[in-house]
């Protein structure tokens, strides 16, 4: 692995080695039909360098067998491992013990977990839940089954145009009943970064917690929870140049501890009768049955893999890539930008006219260029900005300036092919 | 196969001026198609006089693959009786599936430019739905899904 000096100033992200970067991943060498592959699906999913794959190996190859049970060699081992992991993953978001740290499948399992856990004890009839218009659909759904099931409110942050929130309404929603609010950090469908560390201090002024969505965020900017001061930050490590099937919880130890099991099961317990069941401590309370093992000691490489990089670094350097797309895509006609708030991640979402955003996706496949197209899971953002579709190009810290302008010239090619 | 193919002149044409799109003033029979991953949709109106199609129309929001099969399905069941439309549609399926041969035999004519689809796993449904949505409203089923439960075509010509 060769890294850039971390030391290095944003301002000096020129000089970002993406070329050694690349190097690190494998799959980047992929040809997809005779054509180099350009992967622009990075929201969906990000791809995996060669220190975690090694690690996952490593791993499966000496350490693995069951956590928190044998006293052998192997069971020791995999939990210094698994635990390790934990301690990577609170370092790199900045949380102040360990225990903070739930691992769970990834970020729908955290909000769910946190729906039972929180909001099936803490709220209940004529309640109110603030959500954003902007949410996943993952931040939403949950809260519904919860607001149904209690007889709760659920009520929505609207946004403007350029797909940035409208605080002065979100303040205007809150009530004497107002008892959650849930926010993503970034929108997956339009890249907007919100204001969430005003929106917490806000709602905390009024005694009501705050989960943040940081599935979009944390590969692509510096996260500190104690900073944001949020009550539960929920994100995936696939996203995260890390495996499928493991995400992380962070939750405030005094909330954790209030909160009932979500799942039962093995791990979770200190002491089980057909009488009673005695929880296990935070964070073990919420880690039933045997977890991810491998996929957390991967997350664990991720994380040290990015860091090393340095992930302003990273943020520095993909926002040179946004810029640069974004002016070059604005300048072919008939294309509309869906999403221009000033504050954004390497997401361009877009429209072009004439041409639905499935047939742009096959033919930029055509091409070996990834996007992904549809309403991206977040239906209530397409109907207020009244585009029932759009193609979207997410790019990470791996990709190339070269890389945007084969995407350009392929929006391009579909343009002449529906001329 | 280059699945570029699947984007030949004559589904252009047919995605930038759509034959029998609109509205008809009252059909017999309609239902609307949805394709619920993508979000797309589509109406299928038709006037059956006894058995046959006398008139038919679409209009919708979809890809260009799921407009100019809509448009040319139009052209080709106007005017044929219902057992012809319920064979073109398993055939159009069979052969969107990859089970039917477009240079063997069939009723499909050049509808067989759409063979190409069964290369691209994620656009077969594009080009199905007009197929589905027209079964539905041949049966008064009013609403179908390319997800439908009890799907309505397999009920009708069997799991292909």
């Amino acid at each position: 692995m060769k890294l850039i000096d971390s030391t290095l100033k944003p301002e000096f992200t020129s000089m970002f080695d993406v070329e050694h970067i690349r190097a690190d991943f494998p799959i980047l060498k992929l040809q997809v039909g005779g054509k180099p592959l350009v992967y622009l699906d990075n929201a969906a999913s990000s791809q995996m360098p060669q220190p975690v794959i090694d690690r996952l190996v490593r791993y499966q190859t000496s350490e693995h067998a069951n956590i928190n049970r044998g006293v052998h060699y192997l069971s020791e081992k995999a939990t210094a491992e698994y635990e390790a992991a934990r301690g990577k993953l609170q370092r790199f978001i900045h949380a102040r013990e360990d225990r903070e740290i739930i691992f769970t499948s990834g970020t729908t399992d955290s909000i769910n977990l946190v729906m039972h856990g929180y909001g099936r004890k803490f709220i209940g009839a004529g309640d109110e839940i603030i959500l954003t218009t902007l949410e996943h659909h993952s931040n939403i759904v949950p809260w519904q089954m919860l607001a149904e099931e209690k007889g709760a409110k659920i009520r929505v942050v609207p946004i403007n145009e350029a797909g940035e929130l409208l605080i002065d309404e979100y303040e205007k929603l809150f009530t004497e009943r107002t008892k959650f609010v849930g926010v993503l950090h970034v929108s997956n469908a339009l890249g907007t970064i919100n204001p969430v560390r005003h929106m917490i201090a806000f709602a905390h002024a009024r005694g009501v917690p705050v989960l943040v969505d940081g599935a979009q965020a944390v590969p692509h900017m510096e996260v500190d929870v104690q900073d944001l001061d949020c009550d539960f930050y929920a994100f995936s490590g696939h996203k995260l140049c890390g495996p499928t099937g493991i995400g992380v919880l962070y939750g405030k130890a005094e909330l954790l501890e209030r909160m009932q099991p979500f799942k039962g099961g093995g791990d979770m317990i200190l002491s089980v009768t057909f009488e009673k069941t005695t929880y296990n401590s935070i964070p073990h309370k919420f880690e039933a049955g045997t977890p991810p093992i491998a996929a957390a000691v991967g997350l664990g490489a991720a994380v040290d893999y990015l860091s090393a990089i340095g992930v302003d670094a990273i943020a520095a350097y993909e926002l040179e890539l946004l810029d640069y797309a974004t002016e070059q895509l604005s300048r072919l006609p008939g294309v509309r930008i869906i999403g221009t708030a000033a504050s954004k991640t390497a997401v361009l979402s877009f429209v072009v006219e004439g041409v639905h955003p499935h047939d742009i996706g096959t033919l930029l496949n055509q091409d070996g260029i990834a996007v992904r197209t549809g309403h991206h899971c977040v239906q209530p953002v397409m109907l207020r900005l009244g585009v029932p579709a759009t193609t979207r190009a997410s790019f990470a810290f791996y990709n190339t300036m070269a890389e945007a302008d084969a995407f350009i010239a392929g929006v391009r090619d579909v343009q002449k092919i529906f001329g | 196969m280059n699945t570029k193919s699947i984007y030949q002149e004559v589904i252009l044409d047919h995605n930038k001026k759509p034959r029998n799109y609109g509205t008809l003033d009252s059909p017999s029979h309609h239902a609307v198609g949805h394709n619920p991953l993508c979000g797309d949709h589509l109406d299928v109106e038709l006037n059956l006089d006894g058995d046959r199609i006398d008139s038919i129309a679409f209009h919708g929001e979809s890809c260009a693959i799921c407009k100019a099969s809509a448009s040319m399905m139009t052209t080709v069941v106007k005017g044929r009786s219902r057992t012809d439309a319920e064979t073109m549609i398993k055939e159009f399926r069979e052969m969107a599936t990859g089970t039917l041969d477009p240079e063997g035999q069939h009723h499909l004519g050049r509808l067989k430019v759409f063979a190409g689809v069964r290369d691209l796993p994620t656009r077969v449904k594009c080009a199905i739905l007009p197929w589905h949505t027209l079964h539905a409203a041949l049966n008064s089923v009013n609403t179908t899904s390319t997800e439908a439960e009890g799907d309505p075509m397999r009920a009708a010509i069997g799991d292909a």
